[in-house]
C-alpha cells in the first residue's frame, strides 16, 4: 500500500496509541516510536509496527506512533487502520489484516 | 540530722519563690497567652531550631496540603541549611521542595513514600544521602529507638486554643484523624502548632494535648481538605475494578474469618471501595456485623458503620470527608495514634487484632513479594504506608490487583523493590484469578470448595507475560537512592538511581 496523504487512528487514552501517517519527504520509511513504557517495550512496539507496515506493503513514509502502554493486537489494528485510511484504501486485503 | 539527711540537703535546691520556674505565672495576660506567637517566623525562632536538625509534619491533607511547602519556603528564606525533613509522608503536591533539596535546605529525607517530580527527581539521584522509606507503623519504631530524632514538628491543625489543644474535626480545613501528628506532639523536642483558626479555650476534643504543644501560631490555610481524597474515593463503575471486588469479597466471605465480631481493613483504592459495597450484601444475607474496621478510613467503611454493620471504626487517617465527619459526629469512630495503629515496638498495636485486610499493590511476584513504592520503570512512586505493618499482623492479607495495568504487568518473576514479605501475603486476587500463598493450604481448600477461581501465581504470571510480552530489564546506576526499611527498622531492600 501507499501512503498517499496524512492520516490518523487511535487516541492518547490510557492502553491505546495515536497512530499518524503520512507520505512523508524523502522515499523510504521512517518510523518514530515514543511510549510511557519506552525502556521495557520499546523494542517490541518498534517490532510490531514495522512488521505490520511490511505485511501491508508499505515501503515509503512517515509513521508516527504515540504509545500510551498498548498491547500488541492494539498496536497493529491502529498501524492497519491508519495505514488504510492514509492510502485512500477502497478494497480490504483481509489476508493481510490477520 | 545525720551526715546522710545533710547529704541529700546540700544537693537539693532551696525555694527561692513560687514562679522559680514559671515566672509568667507572674503575669496574668503572659500565662495564658505564653504559647501564642505573632507569626511562624516567631515561632521558629523561639523554637531554637538551628541547622542540621531535623524537622517533622503529618500528611494527613495529602495532596491538598498547605503546611510542608510553606513551612520549608520560610526555612529556606531564613538561611538554614542541613535539615533533615521526616514528615509521614510525601505527595505530588511537593514538588516544591525539589530547589531546597538542590540549595542544600535540606540534605536528609524519612517519609513513607513519595510521588510525582519529587520522587522523579530523588530517583535520579538528586540527593547526596539515600531517602529512608518507613511504614507508619515503622516510622514510630524509628522515633522510639533513637534513630529519628525529632527536634521540630511543624503540625497544621484546623483549630487550636492558646495552649495548644487542637483537632482536626472542627474549624474550616477538617483532615479528620490527627493519627500522625499524634506521635510527633509527643516525641518531637519542640512542637509548633500552626492554627488556620484560635477557638476559646479549652478547645475540646484535644486529639493534640496541651502538655505536649510548645507554640500556637495563627495561619491563613493549613490545607485543602477537598484533595484529600483525589480519585480514592469515588464508587467505580469500571467493570474490571467491580470484578476484583466482588471476587475480593468473596474470598473474604469464604477464608474462614468471615464470622459474627470479625475486624476488617480496606485501602482507598477503586477495588478495595467497591470491596466496601459487595461485602454489605453479604454480611446482611449471613447476619453478621464487623467488631472494628481499622486504618484509613474510606467514605465505604463510613457508610456500613452508620447502617450498624461495623460496630467501631478505629481511624488513624481520614481518607475523605465523610470519615472526618464521622469522626466528628460518631462516638463510635475513634480517633488513634499510628503508635496504637501499627508499630511493632508498641505494647499494643490494633492491626495485631486484625482478622481481614485488602491491600493494593504496583507488583507483586512468584513469591508473593510486594512492591508499592518504585514503578515498573524503577522510579519511585508511591508509598510504603500501613502495607507491611497490616500484612505482618493480620490474618489473612488479600492483595488486589489488576493482572496487568496498561502494557505492565502486574504479577512479576521478582518485584523491582520489596516492601512487604511474601510470607506475609495469603491471598492474590486479580481479574484473571486468584492465587494463594503456598503457606496457606487451608484456604485455598476454603476459596476452590467455594468454586472460586484458584490458581497458582506462577499461572497467573505467565498469563500477564503471554498478553504484554517479556519486558527489558530495567537499567540502575550504583547509587543507592532509596533505603527501604521494614517495620522492625531492619533493611528489607534498597532503591537505586535509574539510568537515564
Amino acid at each position: 500500500m501507499k501512503i498517499v496523504k496524512e492520516a490518523l487512528a487511535g487516541t492518547l487514552e490510557s492502553s491505546d496509541l495515536l497512530v499518524k501517517v503520512s507520505p512523508g519527504s524523502g522515499t523510504g520509511l521512517e518510523v518514530v516510536v515514543s511510549s510511557e513504557v519506552m525502556q521495557q517495550f520499546g523494542h517490541q512496539i518498534d517490532h510490531v509496527v514495522r512488521d505490520t507496515l511490511a505485511r501491508l506493503g508499505v515501503t515509503a513514509g512517515l509513521v508516527v506512533v504515540e504509545d500510551k502502554g498498548a498491547l500488541d493486537c492494539a498496536i497493529r489494528a491502529r498501524v492497519q487502520t491508519a495505514v488504510m485510511r492514509g492510502a485512500e484504501a477502497q478494497t480490504i486485503d483481509w489476508s493481510a489484516l490477520s | 540530722m545525720t551526715d546522710l539527711a545533710f547529704d541529700l540537703l546540700d544537693r537539693l535546691p532551696r525555694f527561692d519563690g513560687f514562679a522559680k520556674q514559671t515566672p509568667y505565672l507572674k503575669d496574668p495576660e503572659l500565662k495564658r497567652s505564653r504559647k501564642v506567637c505573632p507569626s511562624l517566623e516567631d515561632a521558629i525562632r523561639r523554637s531554637g531550631l538551628k541547622d542540621g536538625m531535623t524537622i517533622s509534619f503529618h500528611h494527613a491533607f495529602r495532596e491538598g496540603d498547605k503546611t510542608i511547602n510553606t513551612v520549608v519556603d520560610l526555612l529556606a528564606r531564613m538561611g538554614f541549611k542541613d535539615l533533615t525533613l521526616a514528615p509521614s509522608s510525601l505527595l505530588n503536591c511537593n514538588a516544591p521542595l525539589i530547589e531546597h533539596i538542590r540549595d542544600g535546605v535540606i540534605s536528609r529525607i524519612y517519609t513513607s513514600g513519595m510521588r510525582g517530580k519529587l520522587a522523579e527527581a530523588i530517583s535520579h539521584g538528586l540527593m547526596s544521602h539515600p531517602v529512608n522509606i518507613h511504614s507508619h507503623g515503622g516510622r514510630v519504631k524509628l522515633i522510639q529507638d533513637g534513630e529519628l530524632t525529632i527536634d521540630v514538628a511543624f503540625l497544621g491543625v484546623s483549630t487550636a486554643d492558646c495552649f495548644g489543644n487542637a483537632n482536626g474535626i472542627s474549624g474550616r480545613s477538617r483532615c479528620g484523624s490527627l493519627g500522625y501528628a499524634k506521635v510527633d506532639a509527643r516525641h518531637a523536642g519542640t512542637v509548633i502548632l500552626l492554627a488556620e483558626e484560635i477557638v476559646p479555650f479549652p478547645n475540646a476534643p484535644a486529639s493534640l494535648s496541651q502538655d505536649e504543644v510548645d507554640y500556637v501560631v495563627k495561619v491563613e490555610q493549613i490545607g485543602d481538605p477537598s484533595k484529600i481524597s483525589v480519585g480514592a474515593a469515588r464508587i467505580t463503575t469500571n467493570p474490571r475494578e467491580l470484578l476484583i471486588a466482588r471476587l475480593s469479597a468473596e474470598v473474604m466471605v469464604h477464608s474462614g474469618y468471615f464470622e459474627q465480631g470479625f475486624s476488617m481493613q480496606t485501602g482507598s483504592g477503586a477495588s478495595a471501595t467497591a470491596t466496601t459495597r459487595f461485602l454489605e450484601g453479604y454480611m446482611r444475607k449471613r447476619g453478621i456485623t464487623a467488631s472494628f474496621a481499622l486504618g484509613g478510613i474510606t467514605g465505604g467503611i463510613v457508610d456500613l458503620h452508620r447502617k450498624g454493620l461495623i460496630e467501631r471504626v478505629i481511624d488513624t487517617q481520614s481518607f475523605d470527608g465523610d470519615a472526618a465527619e464521622s469522626l466528628r459526629t460518631s462516638p463510635n469512630h475513634i480517633e488513634i495514634s499510628t503508635n496504637e495503629y501499627a508499630n511493632a515496638g508498641s505494647k499494643g498495636a490494633y492491626v495485631d487484632q486484625m482478622d481481614l485486610v485488602i491491600l493494593s499493590a504496583l507488583e507483586i511476584d512468584v513469591d508473593f513479594n510486594v512492591n508499592v513504592i518504585t514503578g515498573s520503570d524503577g522510579v519511585m512512586r508511591g508509598a510504603s504506608g500501613g502495607h507491611s505493618d497490616v500484612a505482618a499482623a493480620a490474618n489473612l492479607s488479600i492483595v488486589v490487583a489488576p493482572l496487568i495495568r496498561s502494557r505492565i504487568p502486574t504479577v512479576v518473576r521478582r518485584c523491582t523493590t520489596v516492601v512487604t514479605p511474601g510470607e506475609c501475603i495469603g491471598v492474590l486476587v486479580t481479574d484473571h484469578g486468584i492465587a494463594v500463598n503456598p503457606r496457606r493450604p487451608e484456604i485455598a481448600q476454603r476459596l476452590k470448595a467455594a468454586g472460586l477461581p484458584v490458581m497458582t501465581i506462577e499461572e497467573l504470571q505467565q498469563r500477564a507475560e503471554s498478553l504484554t510480552g517479556e519486558p527489558r530489564p530495567i537499567e540502575f546506576l550504583d547509587k543507592v537512592v532509596g533505603i527501604v526499611r521494614y517495620r522492625d527498622g531492619s533493611v528489607i531492600d534498597i532503591v537505586r538511581q535509574v539510568k537515564g
